[in-house]
């Protein structure tokens, strides 16, 4: 693959995404990863939900589906369950994912269903302008918290990992280099692996939190962010830290458990020769 | 291995799950709720044998969802629930519509609203299964009686699903679900596999013929094809132009009504009678025995609910002095016979409701025609 419009549908550009958004960021580190492993386009089938991070298959040259507000994991679920051969990646977001699609989250962890889910975390519904996520932070402000948000923030990557995912990484859209190393991780990872990227809003999160400049962002992930061996993890809860609007960064687990769609089908196998067929 | 030719003694359900597998189901997704549980249960056993998928989700919604997913790799997929997983399960059914996923939903209905009466039969889900989801959409609904239906119609359901890319739901009923009987599995049986998209053209994967279905463009072939919820254009790409959406969703509700008769079923008992029994699922059985006792009687048994089978129900209209509707509802399929009966000068029609869990008895029938 030569080009990033190999990837990606030109006839479709532009995208719909704000000036200063991370998207367009991630785009670039996913077009990397996926063209650096080599990866082929007809073997791959892209699912998402609703919001901006769910357009991103829609601007996808393959096989793409834009599902339902929440449910794009359940649908990779029965995708990759009824053709093993095929790779399913789930774009997402911290609306999509976290609040309408928490349990679909929970349990495809659980399962170690065949997926790699990226989710664009910009810590509010961007697409609907501006309301509060399970991932804003505590006290911001947005259109439905406009005397602060007083709900503390969830932890995506924590949750996956706890859930029993086989790979969970995060990183800002500030570390590309270490993205696109996870993106790739994660991509030639069997069973469930999850890539959470921190990314800026400016128009629906920033604009209401003092950080109406895309710059100014961009300088909030720098300094939230705290690489995983530089935290106070080991003194403090990680949900502590995340509550206190620390975006802890690094690769949190990868672990070689058999996914959901190997354990079926080992159990099939099984079960022909029983018969004797 | 599928049913070999024969006759078989087994519930409804079990009919259900046999009748799936005689269709060439390949992915079940499903979440236990009374009294459809059979369903799962079964597909959980028969379908490794027949090395198909079988999964339990976390909710409906999710059922759903992964069933929608499994279709677009090019599987026969189906979930099987009652009232409330279906409620759960309209948003996706619509989506199912805007995105021509086929797909076969096996509601056994019970008593509702809510939680209702679990363990009874109940016909209340009528009206959601066709008008459930928000925006106009057609759907197929298949009103099975006995354990032969609940086979035949499983298979009807697919066969139908995957010619028109549509939901097609079976709305079998408590009754029908936990019922035992005998049914014939026949030497033949129809299976119709799903049209698919053969050539190489990107850009156009939701481009229709006259028969307004377009051709499947099965992911995983290199098709590139883009499927969203959004109103789209035969690239698959979202618009949101008056003209764009108005063609399309005249087109889904189209292609459906456009072979409304080839869709629709109905079985009619003493034609020509002047008075009517119009009625499906359970009760059809009790008006069978009415009938049988009283040839002046006629009955026609809609076996289509959805679309609505109008050339039937105008055909014995026409010559009927009354007409008695049997519903295990307030009256949902009423309005439909009511309306297409009054086009033919059919002005007495009658409807006699029963909610509570309880099919009506023929003395109970017999009774309310007296009445009138």
């Amino acid at each position: 693959m030569g080009d990033f419009f190999d990837l990606y549908r030109k006839d479709r550009w532009p995208t719909i995404f704000c000036p200063g958004c991370g998207i367009g960021t991630v785009m670039n580190c996913f077009y990397r990863a996926f063209s650096e492993l080599g990866m082929d386009q007809d073997k791959v089938v892209f699912v998402s939900g609703v919001g901006c991070s769910s357009r991103i298959p829609g601007y996808i040259r393959a096989d793409s589906i834009h599902t339902t507000h929440g449910r794009a994991l359940a649908v990779a679920t029965g995708l990759s369950l009824s053709n093993p051969d095929l790779k399913v990646i789930v774009f997402t977001g911290d609306g999509d994912l976290g609040a309408i699609g928490g349990n679909h989250f929970i349990h495809s962890s659980r399962r170690n269903a065949d997926m790699t889910v990226f989710c664009i975390n910009n810590n509010i519904y961007g697409m609907t302008g501006g309301q509060a996520s399970t991932t804003t932070p505590h006290r911001a402000f947005s259109t439905t918290t406009p005397y602060g948000n007083m709900e503390f923030p969830f932890d995506l990557a924590e949750l996956a990992v706890t859930a029993g995912a086989n790979y969970v990484a995060r990183w800002t859209v500030r570390n590309v280099k270490e993205l696109i190393g996870s993106m790739k991780n994660a991509l030639v990872k069997d069973g469930f692996s999850f890539v959470e990227v921190a990314s800026p809003c400016p128009t629906g999160f920033g604009r209401r939190n003092k950080m109406a400049d895309p710059r100014q962002m961009y300088e909030w992930l720098k300094i939230k962010s705290v690489r995983k061996d530089k935290s106070e993890l080991w003194r403090m809860d990680p949900v502590d830290l995340n509550i206190r609007g620390q975006i802890t960064i690094g690769e949190f687990v990868d672990r070689r458990r058999p996914s959901l769609g190997s354990m079926l089908r080992s159990m099939l196998n099984e079960d022909r020769q029983e018969n004797g067929d | 291995m599928r049913l070999k030719a024969g006759t078989y003694f087994m519930q409804g359900n079990e009919a259900c799950v046999e009748g799936a597998i005689a269709a060439g189901i390949r992915f079940f997704a499903g979440y236990p709720i009374t009294p459809s549980t059979e369903i799962a249960e079964g597909l959980a056993e028969r379908l490794p044998e027949e090395g198909g998928i079988f999964i339990q989700m976390e909710d409906e919604i999710a059922s759903i969802a992964a069933v929608i997913g499994s279709s677009w790799v090019g599987a026969k997929a189906m979930t099987a629930t009652s009232g409330p997983g279906f409620s759960l399960m309209q948003e996706n059914i619509g989506y199912a519509a805007m995105t021509e996923t086929p797909l076969v939903i096996i509601d056994v209905m019970r008593g509702g609203p809510s939680t209702g009466l679990p363990t009874l039969p109940s016909q209340g889900d009528v009206m959601q299964a066709k008008f459930g989801s928000h925006g106009d959409y057609q759907v197929v609904a298949l009103a099975p009686a006995t354990v032969q239906d609940m086979f035949d119609l499983t298979i009807n359901a697919f066969n139908l699903s995957e010619t028109y890319r549509v939901p097609a739901i079976v709305l079998s009923d408590a009754e029908v679900g936990h019922m035992r009987g005998k049914f014939t599995v026949p030497r033949n049986i129809e299976v119709m596999e799903r049209r698919m998209r053969t050539d190489k053209v990107w850009h156009d994967g939701f481009a229709y013929d006259e028969s307004l279905v377009p051709r499947f463009p099965v992911f995983g072939k290199g098709f590139r094809v883009h499927v969203t919820g959004i109103s789209h254009d035969i690239a698959g790409y979202p618009r949101n132009e008056p003209e764009v959406h108005e063609e399309l969703v005249r087109r889904l509700t189209e292609k459906v009504l456009r072979h409304r008769e080839k869709i629709c079923i109905t079985e009619t008992y003493n034609g020509g009678a002047d008075r009517f029994i119009v009625t499906y699922g359970s009760p059809a059985l009790s008006a069978m025995e009415v009938m049988a006792n009283d040839p002046s009687i006629g009955l026609l048994q809609l076996k289509t609910l959805w679309p609505v089978p109008e050339d039937a129900i105008r055909s014995i209209a026409k010559d009927a002095r009354e007409i008695v509707v049997l519903e295990m509802n307030l009256g949902q399929i009423f309005r439909e016979v009511e309306r297409l009966a009054c086009m033919e000068g059919c002005k007495k029609v009658r409807l006699l409701s029963k909610v509570g869990g309880e099919v009506h008895t023929p003395e109970e029938i017999v009774h309310f025609l007296r009445r009138g």
